[in-house]
């Protein structure tokens, strides 16, 4: 049975397009088929990110409204043979997401998808609740931040609230918690909150923890989801989180301050 | 070190405040998170009735949703200590 997954948090520029982008291919990588969706409607990203902004022709919007078909809308990626890309459109009309037609598509999707992700705008507006709405799971993605992490359990509450599983009072949506951005010099100075406050405070299941690294930059500059740098810490990180969503025990790296590398000081890469 | 201490007082770091602010914060958005939404205005009309006996600024009443074992308790507190009584209104002529 194909699983919804929304990638949310509330708050904006917290890396949910880049974290939607990174899990879905990491999902992919595993042998999963695997496509993600844009919601975020007249702020098309997602193709930016995962480098297939020039191969646009249909969207979600058009594909509500019968303009075009699913297999015309949905983009194939050319790293990997299982996962699909479908962006939104670029309409000013919010509104244009309707309940009924997103469950019509995503009724279809699952047909041919093992995964369906969901990138949710920010803010908690019509679109952000449309994206969660027919979740099965929610990934959080939070930073060390006092904002963030305040946003992120308003989302939370909202997910216990308004989602199809609350009012139809099923197992409720699994939520956990991927934390993004994450300093662990800093954090070990006292300048930022660590993965035990920001676990102990929103008090869900930690997916993941993202080290803020360069390679998240150079990913985005270039269209390619970073777990396709399988050198990066950030895009290791992912491939773990992706890991133990699926089930799986793996160590959290990265949360320790790294020893500083001759190498590593002479040639600056991160 | 005790002394060091004394002369050169430790400054509390930024993420410890962070924290007890976010857990203060969200301890009271929690709270109201599961109001009815009607409790507001049932709020502002309540006030706009006492109002018309008694002066009272708005922050004098308030309207909690709590639980008291199993019946939901719908609260009203009124705090008319040192409130003026207005004028007895005119009955419409």
């Amino acid at each position: 049975m194909a699983k919804v997954v929304v990638i949310t948090s509330g708050k904006g520029g917290v890396g949910k397009t880049t974290s939607a982008a990174a899990f879905a291919a990491g999902l992919a990588l595993r042998g999963h088929r695997t496509v993600v969706i844009d919601f975020d409607v007249g702020l098309r990203n997602l193709d930016l990110v995962m480098g297939c902004e020039r191969r646009v022709v249909f969207d979600f919007i058009n594909v509500i409204n019968g303009d075009a078909n699913l297999n015309q809308a949905l983009i194939k990626d050319k790293r990997n043979d299982g996962l699909y890309i479908f962006p939104t459109s670029q309409t000013r009309d919010k509104d244009a997401l309707k309940r009924d037609g997103v469950e019509r598509v995503l009724d279809e999707l699952k047909k041919q998808f093992d995964y369906i992700v969901c990138d949710s705008p920010a803010g908690i507006e019509h679109g952000a609740i449309t994206a969660l709405y027919f979740a099965d799971s929610a990934v959080i993605v939070t930073n060390p931040e006092v904002s963030s992490v305040r946003d992120s359990d308003r989302i939370i509450g909202i997910l216990a609230s308004k989602s199809r599983r609350a009012e139809r009072s099923e197992a409720p949506v699994e939520v956990s918690l991927l934390l993004t951005r994450y300093d662990p010099g800093r954090v070990a100075r006292g300048e930022m909150l660590t993965v035990e406050d920001v676990k102990e405070i929103l008090s869900i299941p930690l997916l993941g923890v993202i080290p803020e690294s360069e390679s998240v930059l150079r990913a985005s500059n270039t269209g390619t989801p970073v777990v396709f740098d399988g050198e990066s810490p950030a895009g290791r990180a992912y491939i773990d989180a992706v890991a133990r969503f699926l089930g799986e025990q793996r160590e959290m790296r990265f949360v320790k301050p790294e020893r500083r590398n001759f190498f590593r000081l002479l040639f600056g890469r991160a | 070190m005790g002394l060091f201490n004394f002369l050169f007082p430790p400054q509390r770091n930024s993420a410890s405040i962070a924290k007890e602010r976010l857990k203060i914060v969200l301890a009271h958005e929690r709270a109201g998170r599961h109001a009815p939404d009607f409790l507001p205005v049932l709020q502002k009309e309540l006030i706009a009735v006492v109002g018309r006996y008694v002066e009272i600024r708005d922050d004098m009443l308030r309207v909690t949703l709590g639980k008291s074992g199993e019946t939901s308790l719908l609260e009203i507190n009124i705090e008319i200590d040192g409130a003026k009584p207005k004028p007895p209104r005119l009955s419409p002529a």
